[in-house]
């Protein structure tokens, strides 16, 4: 038997009689989970505290006997351990890993207390599935058919509760489909730090609610919809918008700052609906805050560029693509990049700098206030793509004065801007007026207003592309849904552009961007766009060790050390 | 010979000269106890404690000595705390009631001979909170006790200090379960905390050892001390030492309460209780509080004698302590004995119950909250005259899922009822429920808003 402690630090633990190594103190459904076994649970959530009040979770525990007197352990006749097992079923989620442990999570005893609990959770709950929003995600429903009995013997009246509160702008509630798991009370008090949730009254009459003048409204509210294992916290912004199972996910990143968590992106014809956190334990554990998921109204925001233009007025792609090649060939030229664009974007940017003669390139600097959380100061997602692909060598400034000297004193006579309004960024307008400008951007602004060229670009939801974010981290985010007829994606046209000017193919697609890269680009090379996990993938960053970065701590994030 | 009282807690609470006063109490020869403890080393007198035998009577009976000695956690630097247990609100329970009300030095002796064998700073009475003059009473003889040097900064000169803090509940059934008790102490919502570990010897106040112990098991401690451990030994049965206050409410020409040694519940009834009302024959007994499981008068129970020889014995021979009435398979519990006579419809009783126990559960673990609100609006509505076939087995089984499946003990509160009510009387019931002459009419109180 192999139930002592080994070199590994593991023990010996046995589900339904098959050994599963786990370090100690794991709880068993983790330890389940690992031998492949399901312990339906509500209650218990992975990144937040035990409670053990669903009473789902439990099992049949036993530990390896011991003598009483001598305190010898009692085995049979062939050495095994005689188990001496509990009266009584224990919960899983509380239940933590000791060596020689055994656990059933099968057997009559537990079915009929999952029957008993099912049972008694559905009693006072609506069952109004057909209107609900949670319906095909909703784990009561899941553990219904998987665990319950498939019929109530409950005939009195349901308890009534109110039907939608508002908690705060963007979370509603049904305290009727509540099962009180107390997993965004939880939430709110242990990762939030903002505790404004909590029960009234008591037994079955016990109601979710919110502290009396306090409402629901940090930026992380929405994340108690998503734990929330049954109907009743629903988001304002998607409740009653769509069945989910016609909703189709795509792993994207959160492009609000360098944190880029990990996100879901859920559509349906062309349309998005929803943002929901992707886990990912090394940077947003199963978390987001609430203004990324709003950012997908971009998309279908009244001033999206769809045609391309050549001094204001409507052109077809090709013809604006040769213009903006030309006008990059007179003049001197100042190219203003962004740290919002993907690695693949501003590594194209870079070859077309280069093929202009080594224009000038600037980045827009994007500052805010960091939470701690999963908001850093550094609102431009993709500074460290910048660096890495060689685009910029030192971090962006707040405005770009430098280049409105530059204007002024006419040493730059055409700007290239990538997805950013230099209007914003302290161009002034009469600045503006002063040069040729070429802008590729997805929405109407200050700069497209002034370009003698606007290339209608895609939105970040629109294109796949990667990202590099406060830790070093490459992360891919893939394309969501088509962009309009009349845009095209920025990689193509910044891979047109190059062409142009250098009279060689350049690369567009994704994998041979990647190609690229991976030849010319030492700290990525032998990456390709395939090969980043979901999760993604550490890179080598120490070439930029004294570089004053400023973001501050969040989630899984610690500043190095000057 | 008839039985009578063997009053030790109870010694001098009825008399009539006796007050809650201080003087009243010294005069009796009151903290002599205290200071002969403070001459003592702690662990004599925790060796003592575990040498009488005393078992906590706050509910399950659990040995003090071995609670004490579990606390195995004194050298950490953490503080000790004592909490003592006065939230009585088992149904049909008021011994503890009686132990504040009208001597509440005892009491105060007791937690101070506790909290120096514990090495304990600051000890707590939790008080229910439908009991404001007992937490008045307290609170003055808090002060009496503190200015006669008996609490509080260096205890009669022996270097120990000690300090009780009066805490009244919200009215909470919950909060008489212990880590119930203590999280409505630390100001939050009394929802018992998970085991393990199992004692909040381990992990208790502030998550720092406590021990938690009924009002009556404080009291004895003042006496184990005074007349020594052995002495003590030789007041009721083996495994059972001395005195327990029962608390006789119900169909009894005497209801009231009684301190007895070792007595047999038909001396209670009869000799101490005066028996049935006149006319009347008793029907059932519950014998240790509302959650504890009803026996029939007229219930054959089986066991062995001292020899080991099989006997058959009625309800009226059943030794009247922990392990007499676990033998007939109930509990002595927290000492509430509620008797029925023939008078009384069983169902409306059942009814009633659950639905005490559906109002007081704390809702925090799925099973007891949702099953115990069930079995009460089962119970109403057979009482309303719309029983329906199967309704007792749904209740049966149904409640079957609660007890042991939560986070606390409280579940079997209604579990333990009525699967005991079911047991004992379902042709009754069933007769009552068919023929709808419950006589209650859909009565509202029984239904939970």
């Amino acid at each position: 038997m192999s139930e002592t402690k080994q070199d590994d630090g593991l023990i010996s633990i046995f589900v339904n009689g098959t050994e599963v190594r786990c370090a100690p103190g794991t709880n068993m459904i983790d330890a389940a989970a690992m031998a492949g076994m399901e312990i339906p649970h509500y209650c218990y959530h992975p990144k937040l505290s035990v409670s053990g009040n669903c009473r789902m979770c439990l099992i049949e525990l036993g530990l390896p006997g011991r003598d009483r007197a001598t305190g010898k352990p009692l085995l049979h006749d062939d050495g095994s351990p005689i188990i001496s097992w509990f009266p009584g079923p224990a919960i899983g989620c509380g239940t933590k890993a000791a060596p020689g442990m055994h656990i059933k999570t099968q057997s009559d005893m537990i079915k009929q207390t999952r029957e008993g609990v099912m049972e008694f959770l559905l009693l006072n709950h609506p069952l109004d599935c057909p209107i609900c929003d949670q319906a095909g995600e909703c784990s009561l429903q899941e553990f219904s058919a998987n665990y319950g009995q498939g019929y109530s013997r409950f005939v009195e009246e349901k308890n009534v509760k109110p039907k939608r509160t508002v908690l705060g702008p963007r979370v509603t509630l049904d305290d009727e489909r509540c099962i009180l798991c107390s997993r965004c009370i939880r939430f709110c008090s242990e990762v939030a730090k903002d505790d404004v949730l909590g029960f009234i009254d008591r037994g079955s009459y016990t109601t979710l609610t919110c502290f009396p003048g306090r409402q629901l409204e940090n930026n992380y509210s929405l994340n108690t919809v998503d734990i929330c294992p049954v109907g009743a916290l629903t988001s304002t912004d998607f409740r009653f918008k769509m069945r989910v199972w016609f909703l189709k996910s795509t792993p994207r990143i959160d492009l609000e700052s360098s944190v880029g968590c990990n996100t879901e992106v859920w559509t349906r014809e062309g349309r998005i609906y929803r943002i929901t956190p992707r886990r990912n334990d090394e940077v947003n554990d199963t978390w987001m805050p609430d203004s990324g998921r709003i950012l997908y109204k971009a998309v279908e925001s009244e001033d999206r560029l769809n045609a391309c233009r050549i001094d204001g007025e409507e052109r077809p792609t090709d013809e604006a693509v040769a213009e903006a090649g030309r006008i990059l060939g007179e003049g001197s030229v100042a190219i203003v990049g962004s740290g919002g664009s993907s690695v693949e974007e501003q590594f194209l940017l870079r070859q077309l700098g280069d093929a202009i003669g080594g224009a000038p390139t600037h980045l827009v600097s994007r500052i805010g206030e960091g939470d701690g959380l999963l908001l850093s100061r550094d609102r431009n997602p993709n500074i460290r793509g910048a660096l890495i692909t060689g685009l910029i060598d030192e971090l962006p400034t707040e405005k770009l004065d430098r280049l409105g000297a530059a204007i002024d004193d006419g040493s730059v006579q055409t700007i290239l801007a990538v997805g950013e309004d230099l209007g914003v960024a302290g161009i002034t307008e009469d600045q503006l007026k002063k040069v040729r400008i070429i802008s590729i951007a997805s929405h109407e602004s200050a700069t497209s207003r002034a370009a003698a060229v606007v290339l209608a670009g895609l939105t970040v939801f629109e294109k796949s592309g990667s990202y590099i974010n406060q830790q070093f981290r490459l992360q891919k985010s893939l394309m969501a849904l088509p962009g309009p007829g009349g845009a095209v994606d920025d990689r193509v046209l910044l891979a047109t552009l190059v062409a142009r000017r250098t009279g060689e193919r350049a690369p567009a697609t994704i994998e041979a961007i990647w190609e690229a890269i991976g030849s010319t680009i030492t700290q990525l090379s032998g990456v390709s766009f395939e090969s980043i996990p979901e999760t993604g993938r550490l890179i080598d960053g120490t070439a930029f060790d004294n570089l004053p970065f400023i973001e501050e701590e969040t989630l899984h994030f610690q500043p190095a050390v000057p | 010979m008839a039985v009578t009282e063997h009053r030790i807690l109870l010694k001098y609470a009825d008399e009539p000269d006796y007050s809650v006063d201080i003087d009243c109490y010294l005069e009796k020869g009151g903290y002599e106890t205290l200071k002969k403890a403070l001459t003592m080393k702690p662990e004599d007198i925790r060796v003592e404690v575990k040498n009488s035998g005393l078992r906590g009577r706050g509910g399950a009976g659990f040995p003090c000595g071995v609670k004490w000695h579990d606390l195995v956690d004194r050298k950490s630097g953490k503080p000790i705390y004592l909490i003592c247990n006065g939230d009585e609100s088992e149904p049909g329970t008021f011994k503890d009631r009686q132990l504040i009300h009208k001597d509440p030095h005892q009491l105060i002796e007791g937690m101070m001979i506790s909290s120096f064998a514990n090495d304990v700073q600051l000890a707590f009475i939790y008080i229910r909170e439908e009991m404001p003059l007992g937490a008045r009473i307290l609170e003055k003889a808090i002060e009496e006790a503190r200015e006669k040097g008996l609490l509080g900064d260096n205890i009669q000169g022996s270097g120990y200090s000690c300090d009780i803090i009066v805490h009244r509940g919200a009215g909470a059934y919950i909060c008489g379960e212990e880590t119930g008790l203590i999280e409505s102490l630390e100001g939050k919502r009394a929802y018992p905390r998970m085991k393990p570990p199992f004692f909040p010897a381990a992990l208790g106040l502030y998550n720092c050892p406590t021990i938690v112990n009924n009002v009556e098991t404080l009291c004895n401690v003042v006496h184990i001390l005074k007349m020594g451990a052995e002495e003590y030994t030789r007041i009721g049965r083996p495994k059972n030492a001395g005195t327990r206050i029962w608390c006789v409410s119900g169909h009894v020409r005497k209801p009231g309460y009684y301190e007895v040694g070792a007595v047999t519940m038909g001396e209670m009834l009869h000799d101490l209780c005066g028996g049935p009302l006149p006319g009347r024959q008793f029907k059932a007994i519950v014998p240790g509080g509302g959650s504890m499981k009803i026996l029939r008068a007229d219930e054959r129970f089986k066991g062995k004698d001292a020899d080991g020889n099989e006997i058959e014995y009625g309800l009226e021979d059943i030794p009247l302590d922990f392990d007499g009435i676990m033998a007939a398979g109930s509990m002595s519990g927290s000492g509430g004995m509620m008797v029925m006579d023939d008078s009384v419809d069983i169902l409306e009783a059942l009814a009633n119950l659950t639905a005490f126990y559906a109002h007081e559960s704390c809702g925090q673990c799925t099973p007891c909250r949702e099953g115990s609100l069930w079995a009460s609006k089962i119970t109403a509505r057979m009482c309303s005259g719309d029983a329906r076939p199967g309704d007792l087995d749904t209740l049966y089984s149904m409640v079957g899922n609660i007890g042991g499946r939560t986070v606390c003990p409280m579940g079997f509160s209604t579990t333990w009822p009525v699967q005991s009510y079911i047991d004992k009387f379902r042709d009754e019931i069933e007769e009552r429920a068919r023929e709808n002459r419950c006589g209650m009419g859909r009565d509202e109180r029984l239904i939970q808003k």
